[in-house]
């Protein structure tokens, strides 16, 4: 049977259209123009240079940077319950339960922010970091539960009996066996949690208050022609964190079923 | 085999089990002795594991008692019962190593470093892996995982080691090697073992007494050759190896024993302790295993008695040969198994043949 070459131009052309514009960030990072535009001009890394110098992107960088570990870990800490639970114990109402905890992963982000946004204006908790951290973890359990449920799926539950049987009590057990089985899963969760939280925008914009997050900076840039080359800077520095912090939580999902001998299914790369 | 004069290590007293609705444990009443080889052997679903994990305290009873050395384990929890269990996927730790496996129910224990690592050592050449203590468990063999598993269990020397079908994820080599190293390790520790198993062969070779069961209910107990030569029911007779049935009738029961009149077979009289209830609705048959027909050969004569049959079916095992016969007078083919002497033909099809049987090896179900 013959190929359709048409099909493998199409496949060609959306490969291109997701990835080319993301190439084009460090193309013009180093590109030394002011004019976002063909043909590229010399080398230059001043771009670089100036972001280093804004005070203001570095307040947002600071800022992302503490949403992002503490949705990280609040998300993670609620998967890790959510799963054990899902994994080991029955309950009335489970699936609806569960249903409900993922359920923010396919909701738009839209209305999450609006109704969060006047929730907490109807009793007055004040717009901060923090109404952003309370957003991020809402959205970004899902993905913790979704993650370590797998971790937790993939633990044969004799270990459990096993180590208990060898007279440990339940918490030693789940210190010296389920932890240390589920860890990559808990690495992998914490790391794609950071991820989503960093990049996100409509919670940070409708949450942050006169906090400004890195996000929401970047996009409030582009108003300023002047100021692009700087923010292509940095998103060739948040790319290569995206890459780098992927790869890192992909490796562990993989080592930890290589670990338990369990089979590879679905996983992010 | 005498157990007799044996103390009790387990008792079971009236135990039941429900899940929900479920009916899972049906009121289990069975000693087993100490440093006995002890099966619980039946199809899946019968409450062998079941009843297995009360004694490990896996699974709560929801009445009765377990009672372990006399002592009653309602509130006694898994760590800290004197059991021990080979798990059946043998539950290693895989994110430790060979030793840290086998050591890792000394951890409370408050002996010496140096103590410890010899008790870890010896447990691993007692399961013939001398040198493996440094190994990653995750790259272990089958077989050798069950090992690791075994050590680790006996290296606290339990009152009861308990195996929850250690062998079936094994190939039938190494299995059948594995059986015989069981009993040799059984006999070297002394230990209560009480294993489960769907597999009667395994049942019959490794154990010292088998309590079989069915629906949550423990049919019959007694040791193999019982087991095998007196089943107490059709159930228990098909269960274990192969039994045939034919249709019989009581003539009359008198203090010496009870006449009885089978298809084929004729008249003969049973002594008592041949005679089993049989399931209700089911008429009366008697029953025999393959082994104990022989066909008869031109110039050997029967011991006993002998009927006339003629040849169905020829299966040829290497070894032997499972001919099924038609009895004259009977309506169904029976299975009689031989055993392949140099120089014998195998028969054939459609032979006639002269069948010599005792009426000592019957059992009779009524």
């Amino acid at each position: 049977m013959r190929k359709n070459p048409s099909l493998r131009i199409y496949a060609l052309a959306y490969l291109a259209f997701l990835y080319a514009p993301i190439v084009l960030l460090p193309l013009f990072a180093f590109n030394d123009s002011r004019v976002i535009a063909f043909p590229l001009q010399g080398f230059t890394t001043n771009w670089f240079a100036e972001m280093w110098a804004d005070k203001t992107l570095f307040i947002a960088f600071r800022n992302s940077l503490t949403i992002a570990v503490s949705a990280a870990v609040f998300s993670t800490i609620l998967g890790i319950f959510a799963a054990r639970a899902s994994t080991r114990y029955k309950f009335p109402g489970k699936p609806g339960i569960l249903g409900l905890i993922m359920l923010p992963m396919v909701l738009p982000e839209m209305i999450v922010s609006m109704a969060l946004l006047v929730v907490l204006i109807a009793i007055g908790v004040p717009l901060s970091l923090f109404t952003i951290i309370l957003g991020h973890v809402l959205i970004c359990t899902p993905f913790a539960v979704a993650i370590l449920t797998s971790a937790f799926q993939s633990l044969d539950r004799s270990l459990e009996e096993a180590a208990y049987d060898l007279g440990e009590t339940p918490a030693s057990t789940f210190r010296l066996i389920i932890l240390p089985l589920v860890m990559p899963g808990i690495i992998s969760s914490l790391l794609i949690s950071f991820t989503i939280s960093l990049d996100e925008f409509i919670i940070a914009y409708f949450l942050g208050g006169n906090q400004t997050v890195l996000s929401v900076y970047i996009f409030g840039q582009f108003r300023f022609p002047a100021k692009v080359p700087a923010v292509m800077a940095l998103g060739t520095i948040l790319v290569c964190i995206s890459i780098v912090l992927l790869t890192i939580a992909e490796y562990f999902r993989r080592r930890g079923i290589a670990k338990s001998g369990g089979k590879d299914t679905g996983g992010f790369l | 085999m005498t157990t007799t004069e044996k103390p009790n290590m387990i008792e079971f007293r009236d135990v039941h089990k429900y899940y929900g609705d479920y009916h899972a444990l049906r009121g289990i009443n069975a000693t087993i002795k100490a440093g006995e080889f002890f099966s619980l052997l039946g199809p899946s679903g019968c409450g062998k594991t079941t009843l297995l994990r009360t004694i490990a305290g896996f699974e709560d009873i929801s009445s009765g008692a377990v009672l372990i050395d006399d002592k009653k384990m309602d509130d006694v929890p898994a760590n800290k019962r004197p059991t021990n269990m080979v798990f059946q996927s043998y539950a290693i730790f895989p994110h430790l190593t060979v030793e840290e496996n086998v050591g890792f129910g000394l951890r409370r224990d408050p002996r010496s470093k140096d103590e410890k690592a010899k008790a870890v050592a010896e447990a691993l050449e007692m399961v013939g892996l001398k040198g493996y203590g440094k190994r990653a468990a995750h790259a272990l063999s089958g077989g050798q995982r069950q090992r690791v598993a075994l050590a680790r269990a006996l290296i606290l020397k339990p009152k009861v080691l308990l195996l929850d079908e250690p062998l079936s994820a094994l190939d039938k080599k190494i299995r059948e090697q594995m059986q015989v190293e069981l009993i040799k390790l059984q006999r070297e520790v002394g230990i209560t073992f009480v294993l489960v198993t769907h597999d009667q062969e395994e049942a019959l070779v490794m154990s010292d007494r088998i309590a079989v069961m069915f629906e949550g209910q423990i049919a019959q107990l007694a040791d193999p050759e019982t087991l095998y030569r007196r089943p107490n029911s059709r159930k228990v007779a098909n269960f274990i190896g192969t039994m045939n049935f034919l249709p019989a009738e009581v003539l009359s029961e008198g203090a010496g024993g009870i006449e009885v009149e089978a298809q084929g077979f004729g008249r003969m009289t049973l002594s008592t302790d041949q005679v089993m209830a049989g399931e209700a609705g089911q008429g009366a048959v008697v029953g025999f295993r393959p082994e104990t027909l022989t066909i008869l050969y031109d110039s050997q004569t029967a011991t006993d008695r002998e009927v006339m049959g003629t040849i169905e079916e020829v299966v040829y095992f290497g070894d032997m040969t499972y001919y099924d016969v038609k009895l004259d007078g009977t309506t169904e083919a029976l299975r009689i198994s031989m055993r392949n002497v140099f120089g014998r033909p195998v028969l054939e099809i459609g032979t006639r043949a002269r069948v010599a049987w005792s009426p000592g090896a019957l059992v009779m179900f009524r």
